[in-house]
């Protein structure tokens, strides 16, 4: 099999077995799989920038919240059904990374952590004052009866894992062929080495603004699906501790690897998980894992894996 | 028919004038060797030819196109290459990957064949980074010349290299040369006499002399300058 097929295989098999546990997991863990599934959707859009373009944001939260109230707000005020209330979420995302970006791009490094800090901030604080629509920080619950595409409760667990699964999938998918792309392998090129790859006649600015408005977008399906999915939308979702989040499941899972995302959620979700029920300290366990894992896999658990025996890991 | 032209070209640090009103001209097919000691402003001045250094005032034309107000990815899609005076690759892909960016496709022949014009194509596999600094050199001078420029600029890409690998050096260049025009920035001066049809000699941001290798070897003011007889 050439890198290619690997890959395809890789991806293909991983939503293989994740259609399987859909079937075999106790309804506890599907329920925790599925939310699992939408944050991983995330971590996939956040790696596109962090992970392949070498551009660390503090401000994605931003984006997922672009989606999430976009898409809430549809449905809860405006009253659409699931579907156009989903598009009407990843235009707003889309829109809001691609001003973002076109300001944000302006600077480099540092300048650009705290530049998409200080936007998430304000996109925060906005849906906090908007509190006549948006809850403010109470947020609100989409109704139950509303939740659903042709006829399928996406309340009903099974069904909600399968539409959780199929945002992830479809993610992961676009993610896992833009990388094998021209325009995905000019990414790692900006993120290796920006100046060599302008001198190579590629339009730095550009790929670093379509890599922002995709990564922004699937963050933007995240939260769209979140709140379809489970049914509230609340301010915390803006805040900074959900711009932190997938920073942390990317470096833990493996910065520029497809699979990372997913595994870094999962991770850190069963680690708090079964912490919480040992002490009540739990993350003080969570944060001694994270440590450990800093210290001694650098490169994230699946970025450590293709370092020792798997080397051609997308 | 002129390849490249420079008209009055300044760079202004402050207030040195790193190259000072330069008017060049470099014709198609011609190798032409820029010389000088050090801070005479030879990386500077073919930083603003590329777009990658600003320019202060002046004009660059490229084909007959007046390229100064573009952008320097916009200038190496009209057929401009550069290699780095600091090695400047992809040091964690390995070359196949280096090479492929270089060329933007990925087809193997192709890219193995731009590997074996330096004779690296057997370490296709290897990480960048992991070779010795020669080798690397030789992978930057790989990735100019798999562009297909109509101009290549190297910046001393000999520093570093074995007297072997000088020599296939040369030989590369020489094969390159009446298809690709080439403009050197070098140090060493046998590779200097050896490849170029034409030297200019830079000297705190100016054109002190420009000529024939002979009529530059006989010149007594670069003699004064650079070749430190004076």
């Amino acid at each position: 099999m050439n890198l290619d097929a690997r890959s395809v295989a890789l991806h293909l098999g991983l939503i293989a077995v994740l259609i399987v546990l859909g079937f075999v997991l106790p309804t506890y863990h599907q329920g925790n799989l599925a939310r699992i599934l939408v944050l991983a959707t995330y971590a996939v859009g956040y790696n596109v920038l962090f992970g392949y373009t070498g551009l660390l944001s503090l401000g994605h939260a931003m984006f997922f919240a672009a989606g999430m109230y976009g898409c809430g707000m549809a449905m809860h005020l405006g009253g659409l059904t699931v579907i156009p209330a989903f598009v009407i979420g990843l235009i707003c995302a889309a829109a809001l990374s691609a001003v973002v970006a076109l300001l944000a791009l302006r600077t480099i490094g540092v300048a650009f952590m705290i530049v998409t800090l200080m936007f998430a901030q304000s996109v925060y604080l906005t849906a906090l004052y908007l509190g006549e629509w948006t809850g403010g920080d109470e947020g609100f619950v989409i109704a139950q009866a509303t939740r659903q595409i042709a006829g399928y409760a996406l309340t009903e667990p099974l069904t909600r894992y399968f539409a959780a699964l199929t945002l992830f999938a479809v993610a992961l998918l676009i993610t896992a062929r833009m990388m094998q792309m021209s325009f995905g392998r000019v990414l790692i090129g900006v993120r290796e080495n920006e100046e060599r790859t302008r001198m190579l006649g590629y339009d730095v600015f550009r790929h670093k603004l379509g890599a922002v408005i995709i990564s922004g977008t699937i963050a933007g399906a995240a939260g769209a699906g979140y709140a379809v999915l489970f049914g509230y939308v609340g301010a915390t979702f803006a805040s900074v501790q959900y711009s932190i989040f997938p920073l942390l499941w990317v470096l833990l899972g493996g910065m520029g690897t497809t699979i990372g995302p997913l595994i870094g959620v999962a991770f850190m979700f069963y680690l708090i998980d079964y912490a919480s029920g040992v002490t009540n300290a739990y993350m003080l366990i969570a944060g001694a894992a994270l440590v450990l894992l800093t210290l001694f896999a650098r490169a994230g658990i699946v970025g450590e894996i293709r370092n020792r025996w798997v080397p051609w890991l997308p | 028919m002129m390849l490249l032209e420079t008209k009055g070209l300044t760079r202004i640090y402050g207030g040195l004038r790193a190259v000072d009103k330069v008017d060049y001209t470099l014709a198609k097919g011609e190798i032409h060797a820029l010389i000088g000691p050090n801070g005479a402003g030879k990386s500077t001045f073919v930083g603003m030819v590329s777009g990658r250094i600003p320019i202060s005032e002046g004009e660059v034309w490229f084909d007959g196109e007046n390229v100064t107000a573009l952008p320097a990815h916009a200038r190496i899609q009209r057929g401009m290459a550069y290699t780095f005076q600091i090695t400047a690759i992809y040091a964690r892909l390995n070359l196949f990957d280096n090479v492929a960016l270089a060329l933007g496709k990925r087809d193997k022949a192709t890219v193995l064949a731009a590997l074996d014009r330096v004779g690296l194509a057997d370490r296709a596999s290897r990480i960048a980074g992991d070779l010795a600094y020669g080798h690397q050199r030789l992978l930057e001078i790989a990735m100019g010349v798999a562009q297909n420029p109509r101009l290549l600029i190297l910046d001393e890409p000999t520093q570093g290299l074995a007297e072997g690998e000088i020599e296939d050096f040369n030989a590369l260049i020489k094969e390159l040369a009446g298809d690709t025009t080439i403009l050197l920035i070098e140090h060493n001066m046998s590779v200097v006499m050896a490849l170029s049809d034409e030297i200019t000699v830079l000297d705190t941001g100016r054109i002190l002399a420009r000529g024939t290798p002979d009529e530059i070897h006989a010149n007594a003011d670069v003699q004064n300058a650079y070749l430190g007889t004076g």
